[in-house]
């Protein structure tokens, strides 16, 4: 086998690649159903006027939009462990800690400060 | 690569003596696929910040509507019904592109771009509507943060269609070739994506914004 031969057939094969990711007619319609099903919910809670505690409302909202976002990482995006030896979780986990510090860093010291500055507020928030 | 063994080959004798490093290509074959993915992932950090804003000023009226007065709950589930309807549909394309039939993949990537123009269309509408009522940006802290992080995924799924419309030329022009193929799953992951960010605006901003 010559050179050329043995390049034209490394050429053949990457063309023929599939690109590593190998959707099914299955998993995205088990994510479409499970994203439809995990959409209606919070819509129900809310526009039913379901929960009549606020705080419990959005602590289930919250917790349903994660498990939401899981099941559009899974099925949609393709994501698991191993998918490009494992580059794409850890890019994921990274961005994910990060996030998680963004905006409960956030939201926590900014809550704390309105809190502390409300006196002040109080004369100064009027429109 | 190939350009470097090829170059190196004819230099002298049996080539297979010369081929010192690998003749097969030594990225992965879909190194690509992994840098839109870091892309995304930084994306999602102009998100998340985006995200952090709403969550410290979305409460803060300055005496103007409150997000229960102004944010309707029917035109968000016409959204996310018309957004996560375009994600399946796109699914459906790749899918048909893992089959090479180009024709099916065109039609579902229209179907897509038509669903996606939609949700543009209804937020716009309701945009123009806050606004004429002079709820604009400019009228408090929420309504500022609402509409960076509203409207920067707007524009994203703007983008989105853009990309889909000349991807689609390409597909036509020059067929279901590997390198469109790469593109075609670059877009679905950024379209998906693009849902993902949804998901968190309809339940962080919407639903969470209408609690009493």
């Amino acid at each position: 086998m010559s050179a050329h031969d043995e390049l034209q057939h490394a050429h053949d094969d990457h063309d023929h690649d599939d690109l590593g990711i190998h959707a099914t007619f299955k998993g995205y319609m088990t994510g479409f159903v499970l994203a439809v099903i995990l959409t209606i919910i919070p819509f129900w809670l809310v526009m039913g006027h379901v929960i009549k505690d606020s705080s419990t409302a959005a602590v289930i909202i919250l917790g349903l939009a994660a498990v939401q976002i899981v099941v559009h990482m899974i099925y949609f995006l393709h994501m698991n462990s191993k998918s490009e030896g494992g580059w794409n979780m850890l890019a994921l986990v990274f961005t994910i800690v990060l996030v998680v510090i963004t905006l409960s860093g956030s939201i926590w010291i900014m809550y704390h400060l309105n809190h502390n500055m409300m006196p002040l507020m109080d004369t100064s928030n009027l429109p | 690569m190939s350009d470097m063994s090829s170059t190196m080959t004819p230099d002298g004798g049996p080539g297979e003596k010369l081929l010192f490093h690998e003749a097969r290509d030594v990225h992965t074959a879909n190194g690509t696929l992994l840098g839109f993915w870091v892309y995304l992932m930084s994306d999602c950090l102009i998100f998340a910040c985006l995200f952090a804003a709403y969550g410290v000023l979305g409460r803060e009226y300055a005496g103007g509507p409150t997000g229960a007065e102004v944010l309707e709950l029917p035109t968000v589930a016409l959204n996310t019904t018309l957004l996560l309807l375009s994600s399946i549909t796109y699914g459906f394309a790749v899918l048909e592109m893992q089959r090479d039939r180009k024709n099916p993949m065109l039609a579902w990537l229209v179907v897509t771009g038509l669903l996606g123009a939609g949700f543009l269309t209804v937020e716009l509408r309701e945009f123009a509507h806050l606004i004429a009522e002079g709820n604009g940006p400019q009228r408090s802290a929420f309504l500022t943060s609402f509409f960076s992080l509203v409207g920067t995924h707007g524009l994203h799924v703007t983008c989105g269609i853009l990309w889909l419309i000349v991807l689609m030329v390409q597909v036509m022009r020059k067929g279901l070739i590997h390198a469109n193929k790469r593109r075609l799953l670059c877009l679905s992951m950024f379209w998906h994506f693009l849902d993902v960010v949804w998901v968190g605006v309809f339940s962080f901003v919407y639903l969470m914004g209408v609690l009493p």
